[in-house]
Order: C-alpha cells, then sequence, then structure tokens
C-alpha cells in the first residue's frame, strides 16, 4: 500500500473520508481510546490552568494520528516520543499517572514499567529519532523480532539529527518507523517555512525508503499505514517514513498563545476535520454511535482520568536524595560529599 | 606479554573486550576497512566482522545518537569520535541525551556507552584536530571522562570504560599514540576509573597533571631534582570521577602544588582542582598553587603550536614559582 501512495504525485491515503464515507478496510475499534486520550488532554489543561501542572503540551486534534499509529505497534516494540505523545504514551502502555506526576514536576513519572518500552519523552526537538534508529539497529544485530518508532512532528524535520537519523536507517536498514505528525506548526511557525518540499513525505525518498503521506486525522489510514510500516520492519526491509497530516487545535504547549500567528478562519476550516467527529459519523451511520453510547464512553473516560490524576497527585513529594542517586549507577565521592553536607543542612535547617 | 604503545594497547583492549562480551560494538568514521584514522581499531572488522564493527556515514551526532539507541537496547557499543574537535556536532547527543538517561528514566534506562576520541595537542595537526575539551565533559553530570597517559592504563582503563555502566568518555592523547612503549599484558585486566595515580614521589612540591603532559612534568621535575627540589607528581588519569584523596594526600605532604594542562587555563580542570585543595587542604599549603597550562586563546597551528603547549621549561618555571614564595 505503501508503494501506491506516491508523495511526489501529492498522493494521500485515506480510509475515512470526512464525509464519513468509508474506504472499506480494517476498522479497529478505538473510540474508547480517543476519548480517554481527549478527556485526559484536556483534564491536563485544567490541571495547568489550576497550577497543579508545570507545563503542558496538548494534542487535541492528533487523537487519530497517535491513537491510528500506535495501535499498529506490539508490545516489545520501542517507542521514543516528544512531548506531545500523550495519546501514544496512552496506547502504549506506560501509566498516564506516570506522565501526569512527570508534568508535575516529578520525573519519577517517565520510569515506565519494564515491559513498557518507552522512552523519556524527548524534549529537544527532532534529535530523538537517532536513539530509535539505534535501538532498531541493535535490535536487528540481536535478533529481535521488534521495531522501533520515533514520533516527531514537522518542525522536527529541520533538524540536523533528523536528517543523520534517516541517513543512517537507510544505509544500515534498521526496522525503524518515523511518525511525523504534520500538524502544521512549529509553534509559531507554519509547516511550509519549514522546508521547500511539496510534502514531508518526499523527505524519504532521499534517503533510499519509502515515505507515504496519511490523512493524519483518520484513524483507519494512520492504523492502516503503521500497520503496514511495522510489517516491512519486522520482516527485514527496513524503515519507513509516515507524515500523518493533522492540526494542532491547541497551543503549542500551554504557555503560547496561538491567536498571535494563526487565523481563527483557519482552525474553524480544520476543525471540520476533527479526527473525533469524523470517526462518530462514521460510528453513526453504523448504528454504533448514539447519545447513550457517548455519555457512557465519556463517563467511563472521566473515571480513568480522574483515577489517573488521584493516583498522579497521591505520590508523596520526591526524597532529596532523588537529585543525586540516578546520575551514575553508583555514587561518586563528589556526589556523595554533596547530598550529604545538603541533608545535613537540611536538618540543622529544621531544627 | 609484550612491550605495546598507546594504540596497539587500546587496539589490544578493544580485541580483549569484544573478544570476553559479544555485546560490544565498534562504530565510528573508517574504523572498519581503514582501522580508524590512527589505526587504533585495526583489524578488528577482519576478526569481528561486519556486524560488530561498523564504518558509518560520516555523522558525529549520528554516531552518538545511534550509539545511544544501541546502548537502551541491550549492546556496549564503543564510537570513535576521529577527533576531539569534532565532539562538538555530537554535543546535543552526548549533554542532552546520554548523561540524562538514567536520571531521566530513573535508572529504567541506562546508557553504557564509550565515546573514544583523539584528543590533545602536538602533532602538528590541522585545525580543530589539537584541541583539549575535557572541561568541557567533565562539567556535564552523568558523563565519566577519561584520559589516559600511557598504554598499561590506556588499555586497563578502557576495558574499564567498556564495562561500566554510565557513559564514558575516552579522550587519548594523541601526541603520545606512538611516543611511549611499555609492557602491557596480552590478556584481559582492569584499571579502575576515578583513581589518581602516584608516578613519582617527591617531599617538596605536588605537580597534578593527565595525558601528554606527564612526560614533560617527569622531565621538568628530573631538571628540578638537580635544583635539590623532590616533586611529586599525580597522574589523574580520570577527570572525572575526580580522585582529589590522592592529590590531597600529597599536598598536606608537600605543602606545595603546580597543576599542569593543556588546555586553556579558565575554567579548566585545573581550577576544580586547585579549588578542592583550597576546601580542603588550604591550610597545608605553603604558598598559592600554580597553574601551568596553555592559553585562554585558539589553538595555534604549527609554527606556534610548541609555543603553546606547557614545555618542561614552563612547567620548571612553574615549579620554582611555588618554591620560592
Amino acid at each position: 500500500m505503501i508503494e501506491k501512495f506516491d508523495p511526489l504525485k501529492g498522493e494521500m491515503l485515506r480510509i475515512l473520508h470526512p464525509d464519513g464515507r468509508f474506504e472499506e478496510a480494517l476498522r479497529p475499534d478505538l473510540s474508547d481510546a480517543m476519548v480517554t486520550i481527549r478527556t485526559a488532554d484536556q483534564r491536563a489543561l485544567i490541571l495547568q490552568r489550576q497550577g497543579r501542572f508545570g507545563t503542558y503540551a496538548p494534542l487535541i486534534g492528533q487523537e487519530a494520528a497517535q491513537v491510528g499509529s500506535a495501535y499498529a505497534l506490539q508490545k516489545g516494540d520501542w517507542v521514543f516520543p516528544s512531548f506531545r505523545e500523550t495519546g501514544v504514551l496512552y496506547m502504549m502502555g506506560a501509566p498516564l499517572s506516570g506522565l501526569f506526576l512527570y508534568w508535575m514536576g516529578n520525573e519519577s513519572g517517565q520510569k515506565v514499567p519494564e515491559d513498557v518500552n518507552v522512552f523519556p519523552i524527548a524534549v529537544p526537538v527532532g534529535t530523538h529519532p537517532l536513539h530509535a534508529v539505534g535501538a532498531a539497529w541493535a535490535a536487528k544485530l540481536q535478533g529481535q523480532k521488534i521495531c522501533t518508532a520515533a514520533y516527531f512532528g514537522d518542525g522536527g524535520t529541520s533538524e540536523g539529527d533528523f536528517h543523520e537519523a534517516m541517513n543512517f536507517a537507510g544505509v544500515f536498514q534498521t526496522p525503524t518507523i518515523f511518525i511525523c505528525q504534520n500538524n502544521q506548526y512549529a509553534i509559531s511557525v507554519p509547516r511550509k517555512k519549514q522546508t521547500a518540499s511539496k510534502t514531508l513525505a518526499q523527505k524519504a525518498v532521499a534517503y533510499g525508503f519509502p515515505g507515504i503521506q496519511v490523512d493524519g486525522n483518520d484513524l483507519f489510514a494512520v492504523y492502516a499505514a503503521t500497520k503496514e510500516a511495522r510489517e516491512r520492519a519486522v520482516s527485514g526491509q527496513g524503515p519507513t517514513f509516515i507524515e500523518a497530516v493533522t492540526y494542532r487545535f491547541g497551543p503549542h504547549t500551554t504557555a503560547d498563545d496561538p491567536t498571535k500567528y494563526r487565523e481563527d478562519a483557519e482552525v474553524e476550516e480544520w476543525k471540520k476535520l476533527d479526527p473525533m467527529l469524523r470517526l462518530q459519523k462514521y460510528l453513526q451511520g453504523k448504528g454504533l454511535w448514539n447519545e447513550e453510547t457517548e455519555a457512557k464512553c465519556k463517563a467511563e473516560a472521566e473515571k480513568i482520568v480522574n483515577q489517573v490524576v488521584q493516583d498522579a497527585e497521591a505520590v508523596p513529594p520526591p526524597d532529596p536524595r532523588e537529585m543525586f542517586l540516578f546520575t551514575f549507577a553508583e555514587l561518586t565521592p563528589a556526589l556523595k560529599e554533596q547530598m550529604e553536607d545538603f541533608l545535613t543542612f537540611l536538618k540543622e535547617k529544621e531544627k | 606479554m609484550a612491550k605495546q604503545n598507546l594504540v596497539e594497547a587500546i587496539n589490544s583492549g578493544l580485541m580483549v573486550e569484544m573478544e570476553r562480551d559479544s555485546r560490544v560494538v565498534v562504530l565510528g568514521e573508517d574504523v572498519g576497512k581503514e582501522g580508524g584514522v590512527f589505526r587504533v581499531t585495526d583489524g578488528l572488522q577482519v576478526k569481528f566482522g561486519l556486524n560488530r564493527v561498523f564504518d558509518t556515514p560520516l555523522a558525529e551526532s549520528g554516531i552518538i545518537g545511534v550509539s545511544i539507541g544501541m546502548a537502551v537496547n541491550g549492546l556496549r557499543p564503543v564510537a570513535e569520535i576521529q577527533f576531539e574537535g569534532f565532539l562538538h556536532l555530537a554535543m546535543n547527543q552526548i549533554m542532552n541525551h546520554a548523561a540524562r538517561i538514567r536520571t531521566r528514566s530513573r535508572g529504567r534506562f541506562t546508557c553504557p556507552l564509550v565515546i573514544r576520541s583523539p584528543w590533545g595537542g602536538g602533532i602538528h595537526a590541522p585545525e580543530h584536530h589539537s584541541d583539549s575539551p575535557e572541561a568541557l565533559f567533565a562539567h556535564t553530570p552523568g558523563m565519566k571522562v577519561v584520559i589516559p597517559s600511557t598504554p598499561y592504563d590506556a588499555k586497563g582503563l578502557l576495558i574499564s570504560a567498556i564495562r561500566d555502566p554510565d557513559p564514558v568518555l575516552f579522550f587519548e592523547p594523541k601526541r603520545i599514540y606512538r611516543a611511549i612503549r611499555e609492557e602491557v599484558p596480552d590478556g584481559e585486566y582492569t584499571v579502575p576509573l576515578g583513581k589518581a595515580k602516584l608516578v613519582r614521589e617527591g617531599k617538596d612540591v605536588t605537580v597534578i597533571t593527565w595525558g601528554a603532559m606527564l612526560r614533560e612534568v617527569l622531565k621538568a621535575a628530573e631538571t628540578a631534582d638537580k635544583d635539590g627540589v623532590k616533586v611529586e607528581v599525580i597522574d589523574l588519569r580520570t577527570i572525572s570521577p575526580m580522585d582529589d584523596v590522592t592529590f590531597l594526600e600529597s599536598v598536606r605532604k608537600t605543602g606545595r602544588a603546580v597543576v599542569v594542562h593543556e588546555a586553556p587555563p579558565t575554567c579548566g580542570v585545573g581550577a576544580e582542582v586547585i579549588a578542592r585543595i583550597n576546601e580542603k587542604a588550604l591550610l597545608s599549603l605553603q604558598g598559592p598553587v600554580a597553574r601551568v597550562t596553555a592559553f585562554d586563546t585558539i589553538v595555534p597551528l604549527t609554527k606556534l603550536e610548541n609555543l603553546y603547549l606547557p614545555s618542561p621549561e614552563r612547567i620548571l618555571a612553574g615549579i620554582r614559582k611555588v618554591m620560592t614564595f
């Protein structure tokens, strides 16, 4: 399928059309996940406004790109996320309470369970795809039948490390999926100012492996493309680049005001393409979505998210020792001394 | 046991570890067929094959970035950056990623990675081939920095670095790559990271140094002997974590100290050595600690390079200065 849609010819994979028309293909039941993720995202915003979160990078509008792609990955696969991947983390089984804890200012939230290969979210833009390539290369050398996925945005494709990652992946044919959520803006800079390329997907051509542009608000298209990319990866056919064309309805982060750099009219146009709306239209057409199912689904999501917040806020403040303990496997003499001096200072202050 | 130079000893260290541990892989520019521009990886690809020793695209950030991914997923990569001046292209990968992974994941992910790089001046090389950037990395929490000064130590420290669970920058003083030969055991042995070495005993003044400067310091110490000044020489060997116990003990004995390094003085590692002496042995001092270093300038090309690098004469002048305070 990936070869059939040539980004150089402006061809885009789309299974679920804006009017609800459906290309009969795979239809995983992911409406619960979509609703839960949007609920979690909205709650995160509220928590930030209430001062319970530091900063937060909302994903609203990108649920299909995240749910559809992550659903195609398997247990044991590695994910290297950037900072807007709440939905991906949820789908991969990384507890959202951990991510919430992280945004509340506690690093221990990034300690994922042993059986979840989700790397800490990358804050420097576009530099972590290299880690996905390295981990995939290691998997190939060790005979692990898995793939790795790097998540990044349109802005990330401008970084030098993005080029180096794509190049290494091509040369060493690593089982890597590059999942680019083209949400049209890197903070305030629009996609067309990042690159003169007509599409982002076509960049893969230069590195000698396939790239595909996918309607990123079409849950099924994203899923189908990622599934095939994964099959290519684990069967030794090398990397794939997926450009999921989507839109960030919200700000870059809670510290940003998008009205300064984009028109409301533009946002409204994209809202017509809301991935959630489209999924609902489709499900309605099939008789699978009505007010009752919606209420039930939303109530369930609220319940899940309430628990997430409760779990995250139940974690006691970290011991000051935590600052020191994870710098190296063992404390160096200097760190030990700094830690002990500081603990003594704290103890004396308390007196 | 055979006499080996630094290049041969490091090569032997790589051979031993690759033999012992199938997770150890070597990657970098020209490290395969060519065996490295200094031949440090000579013969590794022939012996261990194309799935253990990789010639990579010419991309320093890429080399370190993929090595990080390899390290977190079960391998023990030893990455070569061809010259220390090109490490800066990988700075983000080293400082923002490799050094922070254990902290950021609270130990769930770790990065057992060794970055080898020829280091320092003295071979009349082009620009960007003669720098001594150890302070930049010693100032990076989460990174270890090692600089051997002898073939025996180079092999033993490299083996320790490869077995270390955290990222280690292993700087190889290119000036003495082939200048010193000494007995190096054939098989495996380790020299611990974070331990300085008392190289020469003396009662009058302590000189603390590392890398290629050790030879120059020893030359100066021999001359000082003729003046009746007994110089104690300490080779730091590991820059970070720094073993201050060894040099503090010496300074408490001699009451005088000189730090010698070929990096610029301002915020250099010498400043840290002096700070620790001030914090913990100030009252043993009979005078200020001196620094004999390069200058806060760009490393000059060949016509001035020998003047830039501390010479035995400049080191001797530093020793005399603290002796006559």
